[in-house]
């Protein structure tokens, strides 16, 4: 199944480095995902965000409001 | 409570380099070694409190703390002091605004809020218990609460709805109290590695700031002499405290950096209340703050709000000079 990951952020040092932990993440265990990093801020509040950066995988989610790291996203993406 | 790390810097720098006490780089180094640790180990153990602090009071159960609860006024308490407990990023201020709004806090209470936020978090409390002890950073936190409280009381008052974006009136007029998307329930103990690991990123990120804002201290400390800054700025210049607050307004990532530097023109003569006038406008209010903050709202409201909040800065300031000796 294509995993879908949403990074949410209006483009501030901590959400580069989350799209960037997540691009790492998903080239080292090799899955199949759709990455998609969304800086437009009334696209962003569709998703009742408080904090950013937001790691979304699947619609849920997961880490809010600090730097997602790349072990992190990996054992999020295995669960 | 660091005398050991004074004794050790004397150490390092008079007896192992060798260079003499008296001179005026012996002093600067002195300062420089004694200050940079003495301000990472505050930073980091403030860090992991507000780290251990945020898990129990994650922002969005605040958010539904507020918007569930009227509370007659004290709304504005509670928000100013959830803008402490919370970590906080400039970017983060256009989202979490809108998520306030949304949640039907009025605006007066998400301005609290907003003003709180920055202005009193982790880095500056430990860069200020280091820099000026803890009765001034006391003082600094408690006035940034009292900013927040007022701040957002008087501009809730001015009825700037309509000076919203449109997007954002859209947004207030279906106004629905939402329960958060999924609380976490992790233990502590569980939380613990990643308190951790977040609380050395804020401290790695800052790092840089700090050991320049030091060495510019370091350098001032051992080669101008104490009482240098009298003649220039004294407490009997009126326009020395609102001067500071607007130059402080545009500095903003060097917030880190600043303090240090302004700990040593404080001992070398400028009043403490106009510096910490200058060192709330460099951490409460920033350019790049405002730029974000238009896509939410006219710049008629970000001239107000940046303008209250200035005023009170300044007024704070005032008030310091009188108090403080």
């Amino acid at each position: 199944m294509k995993r879908k990951i949403l990074v949410l952020g209006p483009g501030c040092t901590k959400c580069k480095t989350t799209y960037e932990n997540v691009v790492k993440a998903v080239t080292e265990i090799g899955i199949d995902a759709e990455i998609t990093k969304i800086e437009d801020m009334e696209e962003m509040m569709k998703y009742d965000v408080l904090t950013t950066p937001v790691l979304m995988i699947d619609g849920v989610a997961h880490i809010k409001g600090r730097v997602a790291q790349t072990d992190e996203i990996i054992k999020l993406l295995n669960q | 409570m660091f005398d050991f790390l004074q004794q050790f810097a004397d150490w390092f720098i008079y007896t192992l380099l060798g260079i003499s006490a008296k001179s005026h780089l012996g002093e600067a180094l002195n300062f420089f070694v004694f200050d940079t640790i003495k301000i990472f180990i505050l930073l980091f153990l403030v860090t992991i409190f507000m780290g251990v602090i945020n898990a129990y009071f994650p922002v969005e159960k605040i958010r539904n703390f507020l918007s569930r609860n009227k509370m007659y006024g004290l709304e504005y308490v509670f928000a100013s002091f959830f803008g402490v407990v919370t970590p906080f990023c400039s970017c983060s201020s256009v989202p979490l605004f809108i998520g306030f709004v949304k949640g039907g806090i009025p605006l007066g209470i998400t301005f609290s809020y907003l003003i709180t936020a920055p202005l009193v978090n982790e880095v500056a409390i430990a860069i200020f218990i280091g820099a000026f002890g803890l009765k001034v950073t006391a003082i600094y936190v408690a006035t940034g609460i009292l900013l927040g409280i007022i701040g957002g009381f008087v501009l809730g008052k001015m009825k700037l709805e309509k000076q919203l974006s449109t997007w954002v009136q859209n947004i207030l007029n279906s106004a629905v109290i939402e329960e958060s998307l999924q609380a976490e329930h992790i233990g502590l103990k569980d939380k613990m590695p990643t308190i951790i690991k977040e609380a050395l990123q804020i401290v790695k990120g800052v790092s840089l700031y700090i050991v320049i804002g030091i060495a510019v201290g370091g350098a001032m400390h051992g080669f101008l002499p104490t009482g240098f800054f009298q003649h220039y700025i004294s407490k009997d210049q009126w326009y020395a405290v609102p001067l500071a607050v607007i130059m402080g307004v545009p500095m903003y990532s060097n917030a880190a950096g600043v303090i240090p530097v302004v700990q040593v023109l404080v001992a070398k003569g400028v009043p403490l209340g106009t510096a910490i006038a200058f060192m709330m406008g460099v951490i409460g209010l920033s350019l790049p703050e405002a730029m974000l903050l238009k896509k939410v709202m006219s710049w008629k409201l970000i001239a107000i709000y940046f303008g209250t909040i200035s005023f009170f800065m300044i007024l704070s300031g005032y008030l310091f000079n009188i108090l403080l000796n």
